[in-house]
């Protein structure tokens, strides 16, 4: 649960070792959470249960770059990986939920709905662009007039330990849409990797009441100023070292003045209309719902499961699809995300993680399109 | 609804593996309850009675090859209320549609001692270029829970729940690490239709393409990347080619990367 952030200087912050780290991943447990955190599995890292700072990546660093995801050892950091294939909208909005099922009956047919969600995750390692996403979908899921119920349940149960970013990916944008790479709200806790190896020592600054609650259980002692200015000389070295920009002074309306530009048609050549970008997309939230039947015809469910705008189904009504071609569907993706995500949201539907990026099986790279579209035709 | 009598099903063969049908007496756990939901009048493969009369559900497996097979699928045709096609050989001609264009009767001299007791067409082709289908589940083999689904959403006159979206949603959905992305191993995913569960991307290969092609694939895209992958142009022909070889798509795509 994340109130309104307490401690917004570093200058509170205190400094925790791996034992530490250790028992922070056990008091979670302790206090009813599934720890979430990076785990090291099929060549990427992706985000699972986690039960000690052993299952953490420790020594391995990813390589990123459009179309193409390595991992590599190198050194010995606990959290140098930064974002992977999956986003904690795995977690808070899952691939697939069941809805409701009805039953036939005496009386007609009775409606069951399904529970409410109880999951109550602590995910740990999550950057500052995630923090952002999340925020996005709070927007979405929560802030307007229909709120997802099952969302919000799990998202008041979550217990947020952001790390601040230490290195950065080559697909890494986030000081263009103001997201990172530093978290400075919207978590409980935050870690920053001061040094690595079984020594290591991170800076945490509390968030959250509930944040607090929990540094009280865990043995670390206050920060000098020296591990605050080297937290924040980490951190901007890491912004330093991130080249790949998006320019979004006056994109919004230019995307809405260019639907005809020739680069629709030169990305649509290039598209694979396989909605990678979307299913990796940590903002992306569109759902459609799947009716399942009995053989027996005694009972039928509704199921959402994640959909995707570069489906033809997507945009399915009666007599086809409204966006036919593929160029139609990415520039219906693109524009949705960085201009009429303005008007619908009243916030960007891109925080530049690079996901999109680098887990299209083409590479083609929305900052790249982006500015192909600013130039003239 | 008042009670009616259970819909009359009929499973046929034509030629093929026999995959297809089996997967739904692999159904287990299902098989009952969908006994219980159709009368399995005509299954060669389950049952002994004999192919007469009308059937409200018609399954057909297996591709055109014979001058045999082009007939009787008329004769099902106008027996059947509802006719679909089950795998890749019935949807798209399947692995022996890798005869179509090629020379038949040498493959046949090689094969066989007495070619001349053969009476087979030069080409293996898609029930739906003889007679009208009404649905297609596709799949070398079809997914048994997806032939299940086609039985049940029949059954309360649905529509299947069977996108024709690309794989790569069902390997995102799935949780897996992006092969392509992550190892660099060629995979169809992005150009195949949906309906395995992305089964070869979670055990670290890439896809075969056994679904055959998506909506709108773009198999032009996915082949420079290959190439760029490091596929020669053999490589790409030969992944466009294996059981839906002869899908409209996956040929044309083959066909540009012929030497
Ligand atoms: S559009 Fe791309 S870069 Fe932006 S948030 Fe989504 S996945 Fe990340
Ligand atoms: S932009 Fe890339 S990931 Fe997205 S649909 Fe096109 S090819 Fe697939
Ligand atoms: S492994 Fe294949 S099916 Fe899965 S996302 Fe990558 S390209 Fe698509």
């Amino acid at each position: 649960m994340v109130a309104a952030r307490m401690f917004d200087r570093f200058d509170e912050a205190r400094i925790i070792g791996v034992a530490g780290l250790e028992t922070m991943i056990g008091e979670l447990g302790a206090r009813g959470h599934a720890v979430v955190g990076p785990v090291r599995r099929d060549g990427a890292i992706v985000l699972e249960p986690i039960e000690s700072v052993v299952d953490l990546p420790r020594g391995w660093v990813d390589e990123q770059t459009p179309g193409r995801y390595r991992l590599k050892r190198d050194g010995d950091s606990w959290f140098a990986p930064v974002v992977g294939p999956q986003s904690w909208k795995q977690f808070l909005h899952p691939p697939r939920q069941k809805l409701w099922t009805v039953r036939k009956s005496d009386a007609g047919a009775t409606i069951e709905p399904e529970p409410l969600a109880t999951e109550k995750y602590a995910f740990i390692g999550v950057r500052a662009c995630e923090i952002a996403a999340i925020a996005v979908q709070d927007r979405v899921f929560m802030q307007g007039p229909y709120v997802d119920p099952n969302y919000a349940a799990r998202r008041a149960n979550a217990f947020i330990v952001a790390v601040n970013c230490s290195r950065a990916a080559s697909t890494c944008f986030c000081p263009s849409m103001k997201t990172g790479p530093r978290a400075t709200a919207g978590y409980d806790l935050a870690l920053t990797e001061l040094s690595g190896g079984d020594d290591a020592r991170f800076l945490i600054e509390i968030g959250s009441a509930a944040g607090q609650s929990l540094v009280e259980a865990l043995p670390t002692h206050p920060a000098t100023k020296a591990d605050i200015e080297a937290a924040a000389a980490i951190v901007a070295a890491t912004e330093a070292s991130i080249s790949r920009t998006i320019d979004t002074g006056d994109l919004p309306e230019l995307l809405k003045a260019e639907p005809d530009h020739p680069r629709w048609d030169d990305v649509a050549a290039r598209c694979l209309n396989c909605a990678n970008c979307t299913m990796a997309c940590p903002t992306c939230f569109c759902t459609t719902v799947v009716d399942e039947s009995a053989l027996d015809g005694a009972s039928a469910s509704r199921s959402q499961r994640w959909d995707s705008c570069f489906t033809g189904d997507f945009s399915h009504v009666h007599g086809g699809a409204v966006r036919q071609t593929p160029k139609a569907r990415y520039r219906q993706w693109m524009t949705h995300k960085l201009s009429t995500w303005h008007d619908q949201f009243a916030m960007s539907g891109c925080v530049g993680c690079g996901r999109c990026i680098v887990w299209c099986p083409v590479g083609i790279d929305i900052t790249e399109e982006a500015a192909a579209l600013r130039r003239a035709v | 609804m008042a009670a009616t009598r259970k819909p009359r099903l009929g499973v046929f063969k034509f030629s093929s593996c026999d995959g297809c049908q089996l997967s739904l007496l692999d159904c287990e756990d299902q098989l009952l309850a969908v006994a219980g939901a159709i009368d399995i009048a005509y299954f060669p493969e389950a049952t002994r009675a004999d192919d007469v009369g009308h059937y409200d559900l018609a399954l057909v497996e297996g591709s055109v090859t014979t001058p045999h097979e082009a007939e009787i699928i008329h004769s099902i045709r106008k027996r059947a209320t509802t006719l679909v096609t089950i795998g890749a050989c019935a949807t798209a001609g399947g692995i022996q549609a890798l005869r179509n264009g090629a020379d038949v009767e040498a493959f046949a001299r090689i094969v066989y001692a007495h070619p001349e007791f053969l009476n087979a067409l030069s080409t293996s082709t898609p029930i739906g270029e003889h007679v009208k289908v009404d649905f297609e589940l596709r799949g070398c083999p079809v997914n048994k829970n997806q032939l299940v689904e086609v039985i049940a959403a029949f059954v309360v006159g649905r529509k299947p729940d069977t996108p024709a979206h690309a794989a790569c949603i069902e390997c995102k959905l799935a949780g897996h690490v992006c092969v392509m992305v992550a190892h660099g191993t060629p995979c169809l995913g992005p150009v195949t239709h949906a309906g395995c569960g992305a089964l070869c991307p979670g055990h670290d290969r890439g896809c075969y393409g056994c679904f055959g092609p998506k909506a709108t694939p773009n198999t032009a895209a996915l082949a420079a990347r290959l190439a760029g992958l490091g596929a020669s142009r053999r490589d790409v022909a030969r992944l466009f080619s294996t059981f839906n070889a002869n899908a409209p798509a996956f040929r044309r795509e083959a066909q540009r990367h012929a030497d």
